[in-house]
């Protein structure tokens, strides 16, 4: 196995365990929150529950790019690519950026969502403007994903 | 399409029928009670309903307790799919009928909460037999009855002392004394790892002196009395309990057989509701002694209609007129079958305020397209849309707020068919994997368009594409809200000139070699539209520099900065139009995730139990995958409304309409025809 399909799959890696550390972390925050306003109003549980997997995506757009990595240098299909060690290094570098922006974003979008989720106890018909707030944080995580696909995308194997 | 045009309604009428009209009014629910300062004359009563309304509120509140109770001793079966039912529809003659039999329901009401409490009673009572069958354990070897003095010569002490072996130790102390006190015994009758608890025998002339002993070693009496032998007590202490469980299963009973009245304490209920809301109307009512009046909005479509029937039956004067200019009326919107849907998302963010106009019908179109390019599974949205046309087939009398929801995901359902087909995801890749696996055949499902995972380039430049259509549209709003006012300069200066100057810009970017070398398209303008373009983005360019500080004429220095300061918003142009890119992220979320899906459905092989694996992996990762993505779907897609469509023109912030209206929690009444 060449040094590039290490970095690769280091890459892959990256992408992986940061953005869904950040999104353990976000829903860890914003559950609790909930846990809380379901524990005086059971009848909120919908409502929260969506506001709790707000910071869910961040892990899930980690995953995505991991698994284009992967089928990228044909790990899932057998036949793995030979890749130099340059290569490698390229699609660890285009993997940083969904995870590390997801490592952050999916903390403080946790964070959001638990005040979020203050709304809805006190106002619950406030929803939709509720749950606009936790949404301007993932555009970060989005913009990051995006990049990351488009270079893993974009690098010749 | 519209915010519905409100009316003010004033009403003036005889006191006879005051009660017939405020019923009318409120099964019409049509009419916002409100009063303008100027209505209010000086020298008319209200009448204080207070308490009538706080005794009405509470009749009900009893009622909704006592069905609390029914349903914890007879619970009504219920399914996840009757919250979407709604309330049932009750006929006016059954309804007449048990508002006039209010009192034997409101008996049972009573009964039911008197059981409950004697159910309570009775078991704090068990629970206290209980306990003591817990202290006497320590004495269960006592085989004289525990309130026993002694006899003729002798005194017996009962008690317990802190500690253990203390049987000895008494025996030690009480030989010590300056008098030694004989003849004593001292026998133990349990130790636990507390106390130790004795029965301690004197002569009864020793009687107080060993009492004065023992109380010096912290001697207590037992904590029970009785004037049984323990085991005789524990007994009957044992009935007791048996007793009081047979008395709370009779109260259950009792209770579980009120439970055919349940549907009538449901309709008394809101029947006392509805009586509280019409006392809380007469309370704002200015009187005389022997009319009232009566003011408020009403909208126009209906607002002849009431007054007409009105007058017919009553002897009252009622007169319809136009709103003030300044009125800030209540909003109620009405759109076609399709857009109504949405009303429910218009109203999250705001409704639209005064001389503002309902987006309702424009946003809808681009809720559903945007909807569906999200989640972009043919499969997924046939399970929403299929499932949304069940729940709205089945339940005719769904709550129209719930109805309209889940409208817009039947909607929403299509359009992703629409865009599944377009992009060829059905569960994913799941038919190739499936022909792979398992029949060992390669067959591919051809997109009827592109496949965006293959060609991400391409559908991000849709993407950014359908987001600059959408805010283009929102702009053109502005322009039209503008006209409206006929606010001709700021149709010109806020929204010609951002058409201008952002058109000549993409003009002017498109044939450029770097958007070649990030799109891979090659546009070919000729010199004529691209001097054009230049002309347009400078033309807008000025007339932002000059016109945007406009209304703050002070110094030409001040306005200019302004202007520049107002160019500067093209960063915000472009991250609005960069924000779309979610349209490509989160389609493709979704059909990689059910690519991953699939792949480890399959990773068990050709074989019986393969097949298995493959089904149980695909039923539980295809859920998953289609709950996370339709809720990334919504929110994103309320998101690009909220933010960057309305954030173009619309502000919201009117005041909901509110009318005067049966706010009935377990039922519907049937309209008197």
């Amino acid at each position: 196995m060449s040094m590039g399909m290490v970095y690769a799959l280091v890459g892959a890696a990256v992408a992986v365990l940061f953005a869904g550390m950040g999104s353990s972390i976000g829903v860890g925050t914003a559950g609790q929150a909930a846990s809380g306003v379901v524990s005086q109003d059971p009848g909120k549980f919908g409502k929260v529950l969506i506001m709790q997997l707000l910071p869910g995506t961040q892990g899930i757009y980690g995953l995505l790019v991991g698994f284009i990595t992967l089928s990228k240098i044909g790990l899932l299909g057998g036949g793995a690519a030979d890749l130099s060690p340059e290569t490698g290094l390229m699609i660890l570098a285009a993997c940083l950026p969904v995870g590390l922006v997801g490592l952050v974003s999916g903390i403080h979008q946790g964070k959001t969502s638990a005040a979020a989720i203050g709304i809805i106890a006190k106002k619950p018909e406030q929803f939709g403007k509720a749950m606009l707030f936790p949404a301007m944080v993932e555009t970060y995580a989005i913009l990051s994903l995006l990049i990351s696909i488009l270079a893993v995308s974009a690098i010749q194997v | 399409m519209a915010v519905l045009k409100m009316q003010r309604i004033s009403l003036c009428g005889l006191n006879r029928d005051r009660k017939a009209i405020l019923e009318r009014l409120q099964e019409l629910g049509m009419v916002e009670i409100n009063f303008r300062k100027k209505d209010i004359i000086k020298g008319l009563k209200k009448q204080d309903t207070t308490d009538q309304k706080n005794d009405f509120e509470k009749r009900a509140q009893k009622a909704d307790q006592a069905l609390e109770i029914l349903n914890r001793y007879a619970p009504e079966k219920t399914s996840l799919l009757d919250s979407l039912a709604g309330k049932p529809l009750i006929e006016r003659e059954k309804y007449r009928e048990t508002v006039g039999r209010q009192d034997e329901y409101l008996d049972a009401v009573n009964k039911i909460l008197e059981l409950e409490k004697q159910i309570s009673e009775s078991r704090s009572e068990a629970a206290k037999y209980q306990n003591q069958i817990e202290m006497l354990q320590p004495w269960m070897s006592l085989d004289v009855p525990m309130d026993i003095t002694g006899t003729r010569q002798t005194r017996v002490l009962l008690g317990t002392i802190t500690g253990q072996a203390a049987e000895e130790h008494i025996r030690t102390v009480l030989k010590e004394q300056k008098q030694p006190i004989e003849n004593v015994l001292v026998q133990t009758i349990a130790v636990d790892k507390d106390q130790t608890c004795l029965a301690v025998i004197c002569m009864k002339k020793d009687c107080e002196a060993v009492e004065d002993v023992l109380r010096g070693l912290g001697f207590t009496k037992p904590s029970i009395q009785t004037s049984r032998i323990p085991q005789e007590e524990e007994k009957c202490l044992y009935d007791e309990i048996r007793m009081c469980e047979e008395r709370q299963e009779a109260y259950r009973n009792e209770i579980i057989d009120l439970a055919d009245l349940r549907a009538d304490i449901k309709l008394i209920s809101d029947y006392y509701r509805m009586m509280a809301g019409r006392y809380e109307v007469l309370g704002q009512l200015p009187q005389t002694k022997n009319t009232f009046a009566l003011s408020g909005y009403v909208p126009e479509r209906v607002a002849e209609a009431i007054r007409q029937e009105i007058m017919e039956k009553y002897t009252a004067d009622v007169r319809i007129e136009e709103l003030d200019e300044k009125e800030n009326a209540p909003v109620l919107l009405k759109n076609n079958k399709f857009s109504e849907s949405v009303e429910g998302v218009v109203a999250s963010f705001g409704l639209p305020k005064k001389g503002e106009f309902d987006p309702t019908l424009i946003m809808s179109f681009f809720y559903v397209f945007f909807f569906g390019l999200m989640l972009s599974d043919a499969a997924y949205g046939a399970i929403i849309s299929i499932g949304c046309a069940f729940a709205l087939l089945k339940f005719p009398r769904m709550d129209a707020g719930l109805r309209k929801s889940i409208k817009m995901f039947f909607w929403c359902g299509l359009s992703t068919v629409f865009w599944g087909v377009m992009f060829g995801g059905y569960f994913g890749d799941v038919v190739t994997v499936v022909g792979r696996t398992f029949f060992g055949k390669e067959i591919t499902v051809d997109a009827l368009w592109f496949i965006p995972l293959n060609d991400p380039m391409k559908m991000l430049m849709f993407s950014l594409l359908f987001g600059l259509i959408h805010l283009f549209t929102g702009l053109a709003l502005k322009g039209y809200m503008m006209l409206k006012d006929k606010d001709i300069v700021g149709f010109i200066s806020d929204v010609v000139s951002w058409f201008l100057f952002l058109i000549g810009l993409i003009l002017i970017l498109l044939p450029t070699s770097l958007f070649y070398s990030i799109s891979q398209m090659e546009f070919d303008f000729g010199p004529g539209l691209q001097m054009a373009a230049k002309v347009m983005a400078v033309v807008g360019a000025v007339i932002i520099l000059v016109m945007s500080g406009r209304r703050k004429k002070k110094k030409i220095g001040i306005r200019l900065a302004l202007g520049v300061y107002d160019l500067y918003n093209i960063t915000g142009w472009l991250s609005d139009v960069l924000s779309y890119s979610r349209l490509l992220a989160l389609g493709l979320a979704t059909g990689v995730i059910a690519q991953v899906v699939n792949q480890m459905g399959s990773m068990v092989g050709k074989s019986v139990f393969g097949v298995i694996f493959f089904i149980v992996v695909f039923i539980v990762g295809h859920i998953l995958n289609m709950g996370i993505n339709v809720l990334g779907a919504y929110v994103h897609t309320n998101r690009l409304q909220f933010v960057e469509f309305f954030g173009k023109f619309y502000e919201g912030g009117g005041k909901p309409f509110e009318p005067f209206m049966a706010k009935t929690k377990y039922v519907d009444i049937q309209e008197e025809k």
